[in-house]
Parts: structure tokens; C-alpha cells; sequence
């Protein structure tokens, strides 16, 4: 019982995880059909600034709560500035080449800006657990959780719903609607792809270093996070169907109680679960559980 | 029975249903070797069902579909092809970043190997009976002045010829046409059927076509097999069928439209 | 025309292997790995022609390794050409299997199935302790049917077998490229229906393509973990598979030659940079990377063949 519950509370949290992760990267590929490996960057770069935020922070001894705001914010002002210059300057130019060659434009950006990492952080680790060991812990039975962890799920629910509201009742997110749903309709609707473009790459790349900054506190803020994430970020939103919100949530969900299930119960197969569970899922539907991209006709 | 007088291609009850959409059914029709048959009806009256079945597009809901004697029911397009049956499409599959002569050597190049993938594997792509057979085949639907065009830049009649000749890479014994003149101009249009015609004449090709200009059909088929909700309610030569009254009533789009309005 | 390819191939690979003895030994190292290498680049051409890019080729090439490896570790069965046989063999089967889900996928969604793949068997390596775990393990010096050279005669006969490793396969995959299945590149990606009409299961032909390429990287993986006599899970890991995939964009998919320059370039390029400018090698590459695709998208191998072409005009009277 208390392994169920154990396994229901830490595959929720790394549900979260996945979900503030997976869901600007599956926002960018329905709107733009761009499978964004840059997306990695994204959440290293907000890691490392939400580090570097921490630092400045705590160091000045200003109180608690605001720490956290203060690291989300400068975090995803970096994601603005990468997301910016990376549509601008680059991504434009391969609008309308093959979805394959644009996912590698992004592998190659990916790669320059893990050295750029390097060059503006250094190779050194860092960490930002302040705002973790502030919020403290609360214990259910026999069991402690780290408030932390329950504001992180919070977040990631709220993320979730107000991302359902917005591309429902908002006017940008009715525009979105459209594009992801009939990107030939919309353009003939006279509505600005180009500009929904900027404007949605920008905002996925906000929210891949809002995750990063969420985790921050979470893990040791090191090399290779990046590239660890954007393969956990695929698998969800693989499983999900790329280019949908509600699969990003229900894939991150399968993913983060698979994962649990599986520390629990058998460790030795924690990352085979991941993309065990993405390989069954792809073999019964092909793309995807909340697939909106359909396959070619043959 | 000998070959002569067996029929080359044998459909028996055929039956499509979607759900609850039935889109043919009770289709029976027997074609000997080398007659021209014309297939018409309304949209929506089964024709291409028909046509897809038959090619293997669409495995029937019931029913059996013989060629040559053997059953092909159900079987996957890629080996009905390999059996003996080819077809074109109403929208022309071609390969359009390829020229013309490519397209047409690819098209008589799989024919030579595509019995296994050892085949494929082993026959070579640029051998010199496989450039000639494609040139004559360009030369055979006179298209031959497209030769090193890109298949995107081609005109639609063009485009149609070619889709067609590489139908007929593969030798089939039976083609379907799927309204080999859609998107062609009326003018056009009679100079297009007059090249597949004779092309496919000289071949000794069954042909079956689907096509909404009564004057064509009069024109090219031996045979007339008029569709209306789903099956055949006709089945005759083209000057009966045109005097078929429940041919005119029913089926819009063709000329007896005039005549249908008549009778209202 | 034809035939002076071969002949130039077959030439270049055995005026390779002559001059081998009077190299400097660490050339030689980098270009046994760079060939190991150019086999799984030249199966990664292969489905690229088509409009496929695996990002998970490493697992072929992780397999290849391990099946050496493995071998070593718990059978007296030291012969290279039996090893590398298996390690072929199992890459093939591997490839078969998961083919029936591949061969199903086009574009990026094959791209990412692939990926997955690869990381499934990355989770097994890692936390698998009779696997190696994290560490990977060493692989045992190999014999040449009962010849088992040492130190230097080593490293040059795992040279000499790479070559001939090579030579076969290049020459091979030059006859596959000039046959039906090797052409049906284009039409795949221009209309599959087409080629459906014309009697071939698309399906099934990239099937055959996914298994041919899994063999040459099983290949290279084996003929690699002999040359650097160890395995680890990294082999297997994506970044593995991403630098084929940058090889092969690189080099571009003109010609079999492409996937070997391309390969001893790109580990000259790498060895280099990582001695002069350590901290700026993936900036590097992401760079020249980001450069072909936007102004070579056929790769430096189309600068050669444009360069052949105006020569040929420049000479033509």
C-alpha cells in the first residue's frame, strides 16, 4: 500500500517534471512542425540561470519566497532573448524545407550552444536548493513529501489548465488552434503564420527554461542535463502525439508513473520503461495517443 | 473451358461497406480478354470503389473478384499489380522531382525485378533494354518530346499520358483507367483517348475506364457498365445504354441529364 | 565510367593498406576508427536517399560492439572474422525484428522511433552489471585465424581488416545504389502510391534498407570495439548516433566515396580541435553542421562532383 502510494506521489512529481518539460516542445511542433532539439538549451540555459539568479539572491540574504520568482524570471528573460535570436536569426531561413533537415538546423544549434554553456557558466556544477529547503516537507502517514515537489505538480496542472483555457478562449490561442489544426485554412484566413511563428517559438522556449529553472533547486545543475532532457521530452511527446497539449499531459503522466513504478519495483529497468512504454505506445498508434498529424495516405 | 472463351476478369457479388455506408453492392460482371469496356455514373456511384477494389486499394466486404481464373480477392495492390493488373489515377501518380525518361525507366525497371526484393536487389536500374523499352513507351504515347522534363512542370494531359505509360511498364494484361480525362480540356480531351486507345490496342490490353463524357464512352468502349447507388443498373453496349431510360433518369452528369429533367 | 570507379575504389583501398606500415601509428588509429565508422555512415546514405534519417543508428553499432565484446568476455573465441560475423549477424537480426515497427514510419516520426530504440538498449547497457553497467568493459586482443599479432602489428592488422571490411562493403553498396531497389530513392519520397502500383511493397523495401544498414553499422561497431578494444553504454547513447548523422550530412549521400572522406575528415577535424581548442569542438561542428545544411544541403561530396562537372565543361572542346 505504501508502495502504491509511493509510486502514485513520485510518478506524479516526475509527471510534472516531464509536463513543464514536454509541453513547449510539443507547442512548437503543432504549431510549426519544427521537432526542436534545441529544446534541450532551453532548459539548460534556464537551469543555469536560475543558478546563477539563486546565487545573486541568496547571497544578498533576501528572503525566501521571492528567490524562486526571482529565478523564474531571469530564467525565462534568457529563454526570450535564445528564443528570439535563434527564430530570427536561423529558423526562418529553413521554413519550408523538410521537416528532417529542420530538425538537424536544430541539432547543430544545439550543439554550438552547448559549447556556449560551457564558455558562459564554465565546466563547473551548480546548485540552487535554497528555495527547495525553504519550502520544507510535510509527512502523510509514513511518508514525506517535499512541498516543493507538491508546488511543482501545482505548477504543471496549472500550466496544463491555463494552457487549455488560452488556446480556447483567448484570440492568440483561437489562432493557434487554427494553424496547428489546418495550417493551409489558416494562412488563407489571412491570418500572419510568420508572426504566430515568432511569437510561439519564443514562448516554447520561455517555457522550456521554465522548466529548467523549476528543476534547478531539484538537481545539480551540471553539463548534459540538456541533452539528457530533450530525449525524455521526445519520448512524452511522442507518446502523447506530437503537437498536443492534453497528449503531452496524459504522456508525461504514463511516463512519470511507469518510471516510479519501475524504481520501485524494479530499478534496473528505470530508463528501458521510458522507451519500452514510447515503443508499445508507437506500435498501436503509430502517432501517437492524441495524434494530430496524420500519416501519408498509401 | 479453354482460354478463349474464359473470361479474363470474373467479379461475383461484390460488396463495400464503411460502417453503415454500403459504397457497392451486388456487382457482377464478367470481361472477356480485350474488350474496352466504359464505366459510368454518377459521383458517389461506386465507380472508383469499384476501380480500388479490383486494384486492390480496398479489400471487398463480400463477394469475389477472379482474373484469369484465379482469385485475387482481398490480395494487396502490390501483387494484384505483379499478377497482371495495372491502373492510373483520376489524380496522376507520378514521381515529380524525376524527368519524364526516369520516371519511365524506374516504371519498367521494377517491372523487370519486383518479383522479390532479391529482384530488386539484383536487377540493375540503367541496363540498355530498359532505356529502350522506356523510350519506346515514351514514344508509344507520344510524349516522347517531354523526355527530359521535370514530371512537377508537365502539363495535366501530359502528366496523364505519362502516369498511364507507366501503368503499362509492367505489361499488365488488364488496366484500369480512372477517369483518364478528368482535368483535361474538352479539346483535348478526345486527342488524349485517342493516344491511350491505340497504345493499349497495339499492347492487346483489357481495358476498363472510368469516364464522364458519354461522347468518349461512345466513342472508345465496346461496353458500358453504368453505376448508380453503389451497383451496376446497367450493362450493355454504349448505344443501348445511352437509350436506357432508366440509365438517363438516373444518372446525372452524363448527357442524358437533358432527358432526365424531361421526364420530371 | 563505371567500371573506372570500382577500379579507382579498389585502388585507393589497396594503395591505403600499402602505404599503412610507413604511417605514423596515431594516423593509423584514427583512421581504423574512421573507417569502422564509415561503414555505419555508409548505411546511414542509404535510408537518407530515401528521405530517412535513423537517430538511433547506435543501436546497430552498440550491438556489433557488444556481440565482440561479449564474445571475449565469456567464450575462448578470439578469431576476428568470426566475431565480427556475429556481430554483423546480430545487428541484422536486431534490425529485422524492429523493423516490422520501423519500416512502418517516415520522416521525423521514424527518426524518433529509431531514437527510442536506441535508448531502450542504453537502459539495458547501463544498469545490466553482466552487461558491463556504466563502465562498459574491456574487449580482448583478437586472433587472425591463430595469428595474434601484438602492440603495433596489431593495430596495423586491425587496419588491414577494416580496409578490407570496407572495400567489400563499398563496393557492394556501389552495385546495391545502381539497382532498382538502391534507385527507388526518389520515388519513395515523391509518391509511395506509385510505387505501390508498380508492384513493391514500400514497406518492405525499407524494411530491407533499415536491416542492410543495420548490418554495416553491426560491422563498424565490431571492427570499432577491436580497434579501441572497449565498449561502454556511450556507443549506444543518441549523441552516438547524431554524430553518423553528421557525418552523412557532411559528406552528403552523393556517392559511396563521401561516406569514407567524410569520415577520416571528420575525425582528423576532431582530434584536431579537440588538442588546439578544446572547450569549442561541438561549436564547431554545430557550426559547420548549420553551414552545409543551409548552403551545401547535398553535402561537400556535391562540391566535388560540381567541380568534376565545370572541369569536364572547362576541357570539352
Amino acid at each position: 500500500m505504501l508502495t502504491a502510494f509511493a509510486i502514485f506521489s513520485d510518478g506524479l512529481v516526475y509527471a510534472a517534471y516531464l509536463f513543464l518539460v514536454a509541453v513547449g516542445l510539443t507547442l512548437i511542433f503543432g504549431v510549426m512542425k519544427i521537432l526542436n532539439v534545441t529544446h534541450g538549451s532551453f532548459y539548460a540555459f534556464g537551469a543555469y540561470g536560475a543558478a546563477t539568479a539563486a546565487g545573486v539572491w541568496y547571497d544578498r540574504g533576501l528572503n525566501d519566497a521571492g528567490g524562486l520568482l526571482f529565478m523564474v524570471a531571469f530564467a525565462m528573460l534568457i529563454g526570450l532573448v535564445i528564443g528570439i535570436v535563434l527564430e530570427r536569426g536561423i529558423l526562418r531561413f529553413v521554413y519550408g524545407r523538410d521537416e528532417v533537415v529542420v530538425v538537424l538546423v536544430t541539432y547543430a544549434v544545439f550543439l554550438i550552444l552547448e559549447d556556449v554553456l560551457v564558455l558562459v557558466w564554465g565546466a563547473r556544477s551548480f546548485t540552487a536548493y535554497q528555495p527547495m529547503i525553504a519550502a520544507g516537507s510535510i509527512d502523510i502517514g509514513d511518508l514525506t513529501l517535499s512541498n516543493y515537489d507538491i508546488g511543482l505538480v501545482v505548477l504543471a496542472g496549472a500550466l496544463a489548465a491555463f494552457c487549455y483555457w488560452a488556446l480556447k478562449y483567448t484570440r492568440y490561442g483561437r489562432l493557434l488552434t487554427v494553424v496547428i489544426f489546418d495550417r493551409e485554412t489558416a494562412a488563407a484566413f489571412g491570418i500572419n503564420v510568420r508572426v504566430l511563428y515568432t511569437v510561439t517559438f519564443i514562448i516554447g522556449a520561455m517555457l522550456g527554461a521554465l522548466g529548467g529553472a523549476m528543476m534547478a533547486p531539484k538537481i545539480s545543475v551540471t553539463l548534459g542535463i540538456g541533452v539528457e532532457v530533450i530525449v525524455l521530452a521526445f519520448a512524452v511527446v511522442a507518446i502523447g502525439g506530437m503537437g498536443s497539449i492534453e497528449g503531452a499531459l496524459i504522456g508525461a503522466l504514463i511516463v512519470g508513473i511507469a518510471r516510479a513504478a519501475s524504481v520501485h519495483l524494479v530499478p534496473q529497468l528505470e530508463l528501458f520503461v521510458i522507451y519500452a512504454v514510447m515503443a508499445l505506445v508507437l506500435g498501436f498508434r503509430p502517432y501517437g495517443l492524441f495524434s494530430q498529424v496524420q500519416p501519408r495516405k498509401i | 473451358m479453354n482460354a478463349n472463351t474464359s473470361p479474363i476478369l470474373a467479379v461475383r457479388d461484390l460488396e463495400k461497406t464503411f460502417g453503415s455506408v454500403v459504397a457497392a453492392r451486388d456487382i457482377s460482371v464478367s470481361v472477356p480478354a480485350q474488350q474496352t469496356v466504359g464505366i459510368i455514373g454518377a459521383n458517389g456511384a461506386g465507380k472508383t470503389t469499384f476501380v480500388n477494389m479490383i486494384t486492390g486499394h480496398l479489400a471487398p466486404s463480400k463477394g469475389s473478384i477472379l482474373f484469369e481464373g484465379r482469385d485475387i480477392t482481398g490480395l494487396p495492390s502490390r501483387a494484384i499489380t505483379r499478377l497482371g493488373i495495372s491502373r492510373s489515377f483520376q489524380v496522376a501518380q507520378v514521381f515529380p522531382t524525376m524527368t519524364v525518361i526516369e520516371n519511365m525507366r524506374i516504371a519498367s525497371a521494377i517491372a523487370r525485378g519486383r518479383d522479390s526484393m532479391l529482384g530488386l536487389m539484383s536487377t540493375p536500374l540503367d541496363t540498355p533494354e530498359t532505356a529502350r523499352e522506356a523510350d519506346a513507351a515514351l514514344e508509344l504515347f507520344q510524349i516522347a518530346r517531354y523526355r527530359d522534363a521535370r514530371a512537377a512542370t508537365l502539363p495535366q494531359g501530359v502528366r496523364k499520358l505519362l502516369d498511364i505509360a507507366m501503368a503499362v511498364a509492367g505489361a499488365p494484361r488488364l488496366l484500369l483507367l480512372d477517369e483518364p480525362t478528368s482535368g483535361i480540356s474538352i479539346e483535348e480531351k478526345f486527342g488524349l483517348m485517342e493516344v491511350v486507345m491505340s497504345a493499349l490496342k497495339t499492347r492487346r490490353i483489357t481495358v476498363l475506364f472510368v469516364e464522364h463524357d458519354m461522347d468518349i464512352v461512345g466513342r472508345f468502349a465496346d461496353r458500358v457498365l453504368a453505376f448508380y447507388d453503389g451497383t451496376v443498373i446497367a450493362d450493355e453496349t454504349p448505344e443501348a445504354v445511352l437509350a436506357n431510360p432508366q440509365v438517363q433518369t438516373l444518372i446525372s452528369g452524363t448527357r442524358a441529364h437533358g432527358a432526365g429533367a424531361a421526364h420530371a | 565510367m563505371r567500371m573506372g570507379s570500382t577500379v579507382l575504389g579498389a585502388l585507393a583501398f589497396a594503395a591505403l593498406a600499402a602505404i599503412a606500415p610507413l604511417l605514423p601509428p596515431w594516423l593509423i588509429s584514427l583512421a581504423t576508427i574512421a573507417f569502422a565508422n564509415a561503414l555505419v555512415v555508409l548505411g546511414l546514405i542509404i535510408l537518407w536517399r530515401t528521405g530517412l534519417v535513423p537517430f538511433g543508428q547506435a543501436l546497430f553499432y552498440a550491438i556489433g560492439a557488444y556481440a565482440v565484446a561479449l564474445i571475449g568476455r565469456y567464450t575462448p573465441i578470439r578469431d576476428v572474422f568470426f566475431v565480427v560475423f556475429v556481430g554483423a549477424v546480430a545487428a541484422g537480426i536486431v534490425a529485422y525484428l524492429i523493423g516490422f515497427l520501423l519500416a512502418r514510419y517516415r520522416e521525423i516520426f521514424f527518426a524518433m522511433l529509431s531514437l527510442a530504440m536506441s535508448m531502450i538498449l542504453y537502459g539495458i547497457l547501463v544498469k545490466t552489471e553482466t552487461l558491463g553497467s556504466t563502465d562498459g568493459f574491456h574487449v580482448e586482443a583478437g586472433s587472425f585465424l591463430g595469428w595474434r599479432p601484438q602492440g603495433g602489428t596489431r593495430n596495423l592488422a586491425i587496419f588491414w581488416l577494416v580496409l578490407a571490411y570496407c572495400a567489400i562493403a563499398a563496393w557492394l553498396v556501389a552495385y546495391y545504389f545502381r539497382s532498382v531497389a538502391g534507385s527507388l530513392t526518389h520515388p519513395i519520397r515523391d509518391n509511395e502510391i506509385r510505387v505501390e502500383f508498380l508492384g513493391v511493397s514500400v514497406d518492405r523495401l525499407i524494411h530491407l534498407k533499415l536491416v542492410v544498414s543495420g548490418v554495416l553499422a553491426g560491422i563498424g561497431g565490431a571492427l570499432a570495439a577491436l580497434a579501441v578494444q572497449h565498449v561502454d553504454p556511450a556507443m549506444s547513447y543518441w549523441t552516438t548516433s547524431g554524430g553518423f548523422v553528421f557525418v552523412t550530412i557532411l559528406a552528403g549521400a552523393g556517392s559511396v566515396a563521401a561516406a569514407f572522406v567524410g569520415s577520416l575528415l571528420f575525425e582528423l577535424v576532431r582530434s584536431i580541435a579537440v588538442t588546439l581548442v578544446p572547450g569549442e569542438w561541438q561549436m564547431i561542428l554545430g557550426t559547420a553542421l548549420l553551414l552545409t545544411i543551409l548552403f551545401l544541403p547535398e553535402g561537400l561530396g556535391s562540391l566535388v562532383s560540381r567541380l568534376r562537372q565545370r572541369w569536364r565543361r572547362g576541357t570539352a572542346p
